[in-house]
């Protein structure tokens, strides 16, 4: 299933009905805290776009706060929250400053996708889990031995490789292949649960 | 005893040293008159920095306001009188603003809580656009890029002052260097715990040989240490930097009795890193200034 949040409508839900900026500290935690309820009413494994679209300013500290705290209890390497996958949707290039800088502060990475359909990986992947993320993304989905003739690499390492990339939820694992995030087709209206 | 403190004709972020080295010495009891009777010109830091003055004060202090009608207009204007009525005993005419000030991009505002960062911001962009890119020809991308900037340095008197501040924002022109290019400038001054007290309420902050407040606002504005463990904290005056570096300008930060300052790489300023042994002053005063692009 997949899900859409409005982050707006989580700002505006849980702040205040007057603000479009993600700016303070304080403010991004009770839009993640309102996202994580969202989060918390779908099942144990879900696909969910994050959708910033209407979002005007986004600073560091919210940025911290909603972005890099929302990866960090779903990419736990040891007891993630639940198997939840994001896509994020309509980041600016101002979003993208905080966002990246949130990304590389934490070593965390995400998927992004664009007003044309195409994602995107952005934060911080070395050369061979962006070339294995490539190559799924390319193939829409595959198996171990695709990403391992594809990006050179031993059926035992592109396993590993690919089971790092799930960990980090920037592949969906399913029977014995992996899709890409984000090459998930993505209705731009999927379930809403801000409405 | 009252002593009365001269305030420059020019009053800016190195003039208002002047102000400060007649007031360390005082007993934070004692009375004081500031006087700005002569003063011609005040910077958006000059007039956010009088009124953190005032707060650190235990005895409300005189304001000898200033004589000069355009100068006590554009006060006004800066809404700076408003709120320097709750803080000093105003003596002398002050002369109502007349009408908008479009150079300045904020008139002097209080911060103390999260919701004021968020009214600073909602206010800021619908002036910053046409400031920053008609009339200092600075690409269209900086507007959001400013105003996180500016997000970012109030915060800093929410989380870490223990009390509120000030903020303002203006255009102006620079006239230090390269004869007179514009710029635009955001003061952010509080007289609360400052960078050093900050850091050392850190859970588990133990002392460096060397411990002054320097090396506080090295720790903090060059390395972004916190003094929270949360890995995120930090980001903030981080962020600024980049955004400074990234568009020619400067920031400088003073905090106790020191000032860093990260400076430009173009050379319209000749300011030092670091300045330290300054007259005591409580709190944090920040400056950020963005040239005008020259084509």
């Amino acid at each position: 299933m997949i899900n859409h949040i409005d982050v707006s409508s989580m700002l505006r839900k849980s702040v205040c009905e007057l603000y479009s900026n993600l700016v303070t500290r304080p403010t991004g935690a009770a839009v993640r805290g309102e996202i994580e309820q969202e989060l918390d009413r779908i099942g144990d494994r879900a696909l969910t776009v994050i959708d910033f679209s209407h979002v005007g300013l986004l600073d560091f500290s919210c940025a911290d706060e909603i972005v890099a705290k929302l990866l960090l209890q779903y990419v736990s390497v040891d007891s993630p929250r639940r198997e939840v996958y994001f896509v994020f949707r309509g980041i600016s290039e101002s979003h993208m400053d905080a966002i990246e800088a949130v990304l590389e502060r934490h070593n965390l990475a995400l998927v992004t996708q664009q007003a044309d359909g195409m994602s995107h990986l952005i934060g911080i992947v070395n050369v061979d889990e962006r070339k294995a993320w490539d190559t799924i993304s390319r193939l829409g989905a595959g198996a171990c031995d695709d990403v391992a003739s594809a990006v050179g690499l031993s059926a035992d390492a592109a396993e590993r490789m690919l089971d790092t990339l799930w960990r980090r939820r920037l592949v969906i694992r399913y029977d014995d292949g992996y899709v890409a995030v984000g090459s998930v087709t993505i209705p731009p209206q999927a379930t809403r649960l801000d409405a | 005893m009252t002593t009365i403190i001269n305030v420059p004709p020019s009053l800016e972020d190195k003039s208002f040293e002047q102000v400060l080295d007649q007031i360390a010495p005082l007993p934070l009891d004692e009375k004081i008159i500031v006087d700005t009777r002569h003063t011609r010109w005040a910077s958006p830091y000059g007039l956010t920095a009088l009124l953190a003055l005032a707060q650190s004060r235990v005895e409300r202090p005189v304001l000898y306001v200033p004589e000069a009608e355009n100068v006590s207009t554009y006060w006004s204007r800066m809404d700076f009188f408003k709120h320097a009525a709750e803080l000093y005993e105003l003596q002398g005419r002050v002369v109502k603003a007349k009408a908008v000030e479009t150079s300045v991009l904020l008139e002097v505002t209080s911060i103390s809580k999260s919701d004021d960062v968020h009214g600073v911001v909602d206010r800021i962009q619908q002036r910053a656009q046409d400031a920053l890119v008609k009339n200092l020809n600075l690409d269209a991308k900086i507007t959001m890029r400013f105003t996180m900037a500016l997000s970012e340095i109030c915060q800093n008197i929410v989380e870490h002052a223990g009390r509120g501040g000030w903020v303002a924002v203006q255009t102006y022109t620079w006239r230090i260097r390269l004869g007179g290019r514009k710029v635009v400038v955001i003061a952010v001054c509080d007289p609360g715990i400052g960078f050093r007290q900050s850091l050392e309420s850190a859970p588990g902050f133990q002392q460096k040989d060397r411990w002054d407040d320097g090396l506080a606002l090295e720790e903090t504005v060059m390395r972004g240490a916190s003094r929270f463990r949360d890995p995120g904290r930090g980001q903030g005056l981080a962020g600024v930097r980049r955004f400074v570096g990234n568009w020619d300008g400067k920031l400088s930060i003073r905090s106790g009795t020191a000032r860093i300052a990260v400076l430009p790489k173009g050379d319209w300023d000749e300011d030092e890193p670091l300045h330290e042994n300054l007259s005591y002053f409580p709190g944090a005063q920040v400056q950020i200034t963005i040239p005008e692009r020259v084509t």
